[in-house]
């Protein structure tokens, strides 16, 4: 991390002595065996908090959250250095199945839904892990609704044929049937038009203020993500290069330029933008 | 799209198969109970082949897996029960039979699933091949390669039906009767598990997408240890009615070759379908043996099958009852 990177930005996003829900520990990760994407990411988030992994294409922000989710694994990457932490418990030993039945689940980017399956059935394959009574299951199927009241006119449709946003909200959906207490959201806007990232994003603020649901999610839209989110990570190229909470973020004049497109000048001239310093990089 | 794959060619195509169906009758060159004794003969061989073809469709359906492997099942199964049956009664040996099927269902995932988790179709494919020749082989070493015949009591005697409505009545093969009616209370309880239960959603899920299966926490290792488990299931039973047919021997591992046009024609992810397309390549194969054959030098029975499959590629690639691919524009 970089020296200048801390000083602009504000305190950490747990409180001093506090035990942070989710804390990861400088950790790197390797992509069959010889790829090296994460170079020593250190996060944390607290119970109840919203925080932001920002960064372009390619930076490593859904290998983190694969790394926490023990998904990793099944795509040949493989956690070589560091610690992640859930609740005081090293996740690496565990499977993705005990970490959902531990409260950790992960809404994948690009929503993967079951697309022959209808809605509602998506909905019920999240509670997989819960072992629930009928009786159970629809009560809490008739808590995802209220989340999603449009969820609920198209429960009968297969999922494959419902519009992007109705799938994202079905994957959101369906983690929630895990009863999770933290959902890694990757890429939640991603092919959705703005009105629905609005949206999606609202109901999650939602889920966050009534559900004590906390989210660790990544994003590429800089913009939306610290409007709703507590805290804020910047990873470029498999480092944390610049953290702090998501106000300071937005204030910031190098993202200001690089993530959010807003330049101190004003706006500028085609012209002038040809000339537009290469985008600047803190490391490099 | 192109013109062969419009609704209305496999309406065509099904109407020609059922004009073809009833043909014999019709034009008269057949009577009717000898018509209907060459129809009842070709739905229970039918109901066998369906049997073999919903092993098939368990797997793929869950894992989306072509198995090869599971006609070597069906034969290790029959192997395994007749040998055993030499020894102890029968009750007995089913048990212990369906325990080996399970035992193998768990071996091959521990040994061939999980480590190529997240690999292509094809990968898993050959990997089946593999399993096949390995049961194959180690049912020969374990229990031999000869011919054994399995007697589970199953009347042997065809019995003569409706005597009274026609002229010397028809002949049904008892054994036939029961077989289907074996098959139908199994095909009936695996559409209830898979529509109603919470691990059959679960196998649903898997089969449509394995990482977010995964990522929602539904264990793919059990998951896969539950369908070969289940399709093992479904091997012995049919292993039992075959091999009580034509006596357990080598070739009973072929007739797996018949389930593939049965899966090709009902859809590779439908039960309904594996049921529906095992009656109609058995009834299709009878009935163009027994009036076409002379026609053409006999032996359809052995290529019908193939052509229909084949027929129905062009015409319906996703078979009768097959999900449609579900593309997002």
């Amino acid at each position: 991390m970089n020296a200048t990177a801390t000083a602009t930005a504000s305190a950490a996003p747990v409180a001093e002595g506090a035990r942070p829900l989710l804390e990861v520990n400088g950790i790197e990760v390797i992509y069959n065996h010889v790829i090296l994407v994460l170079k020593g990411v250190s996060l944390a988030v607290p119970e109840g908090g919203i925080v932001a992994l920002l960064g372009a294409n390619g930076a490593g922000k859904t290998t983190t959250l694969k790394a926490v989710s023990n998904l990793l694994r099944a795509e040949r990457g493989e956690v070589t250095k560091g610690l992640i932490e859930f609740r005081g418990e090293r996740v690496d030993r565990m499977t993705p199945s005990e970490l959902v039945k531990r409260g950790v689940i992960q809404v994948m980017e690009g929503r993967h839904c079951f697309a022959h399956l209808t809605v509602e059935d998506n909905l019920l394959t999240g509670a997989y892990t819960r072992g629930l009574s009928r009786a159970a299951l629809r009560a809490d199927l008739e808590r995802v609704y209220e989340f999603f009241p449009r969820l609920k006119q198209r429960r009968a449709s297969q999922a494959g044929y419902t519009s992007g946003g109705e799938q994202q909200m079905t994957a959101i959906g369906r983690a929630l049937m895990a009863r999770p207490s933290m959902i890694l959201l990757d890429e939640p806007s991603m092919g959705l038009a703005p009105q629905i990232v609005e949206e999606i994003f609202e109901i999650v603020k939602n889920l966050n203020a009534k559900e004590r649901v906390s989210f660790l999610l990544a994003e590429q839209n800089t913009m939306v993500a610290l409007r709703f989110a507590d805290f804020g990570y910047i990873l470029e190229n498999g480092r944390v290069v610049m953290e702090g909470s998501a106000h300071a973020l937005s204030e910031n004049e190098d993202v200001k330029e690089f993530y959010l497109g807003i330049s101190t000048g004003g706006r500028k001239s085609f012209r002038e933008t040809k000339h537009y310093r290469r985008r600047k990089r803190w490391l490099s | 799209m192109n013109i062969f794959q419009q609704k209305w060619m496999t309406g065509l195509l099904l109407a020609a198969l059922a004009v073809g169906a009833l043909a014999p009758m019709l034009s008269g060159v057949a009577g009717f109970p000898q018509w209907l004794e060459v129809v009842l003969g070709g739905l229970m061989s039918g109901v066998l082949y369906s049997l073999v073809a919903l092993g098939l469709v368990l797997i793929f359906k869950a894992s989306g897996v072509f198995n090869f492997a599971q006609g070597a099942m069906v034969l290790f199964a029959a192997l395994t029960l007749v040998r055993l049956m030499e020894k102890m009664p029968f009750v007995v040996a089913l048990a212990i039979a369906a325990l080996v099927m399970v035992a193998i269902a768990w071996l091959v995932e521990r040994l061939v699933l999980r480590p190529l988790v997240n690999q292509e179709g094809i990968v898993l494919f050959m990997a089946t091949l593999g399993v096949a020749y390995f049961i194959d082989g180690i049912g020969q070493i374990i229990w031999g390669s000869d011919i054994y015949t399995l007697d589970i009591g199953m009347p042997k005697e065809p019995k003569i039906l409706l005597e009274k409505t026609f002229e010397g009545g028809i002949l049904v093969s008892m054994e036939d009767v029961i077989a289907a009616v074996i098959a139908a209370a199994l095909v009936g309880a695996l559409a209830l598990f898979f529509q109603k239960t919470g691990t059959g959603r679960a196998l649903r899920a898997v089969a449509d997408d394995h990482q977010a299966a995964q990522s929602i926490g539904i264990p793919l290792g059990r998951i896969w240890v539950i369908v070969w488990s289940v399709s093992g299931l479904v091997a012995l039973v049919a292993g039992i009615i075959w091999g009580s047919k034509l006596g357990v021997q080598f070739s009973l591992q072929l007739i797996a070759l018949k389930a593939l046009p049965v899966v090709i024609l009902g859809g590779f992810t439908s039960i309904p379908g594996a049921i529906l397309g095992g009656l109609i390549i058995g009834l299709g194969e009878k009935l163009s043996e027994v009036y076409l054959g002379p026609l053409l030098g006999g032996g359809i029975e052995n290529w019908f099958a193939y052509v229909l499959a084949l027929v129905f590629l062009l015409v319906r690639p996703e078979g009768l009852f097959g999900e449609k691919h579900i593309d997002r524009v």
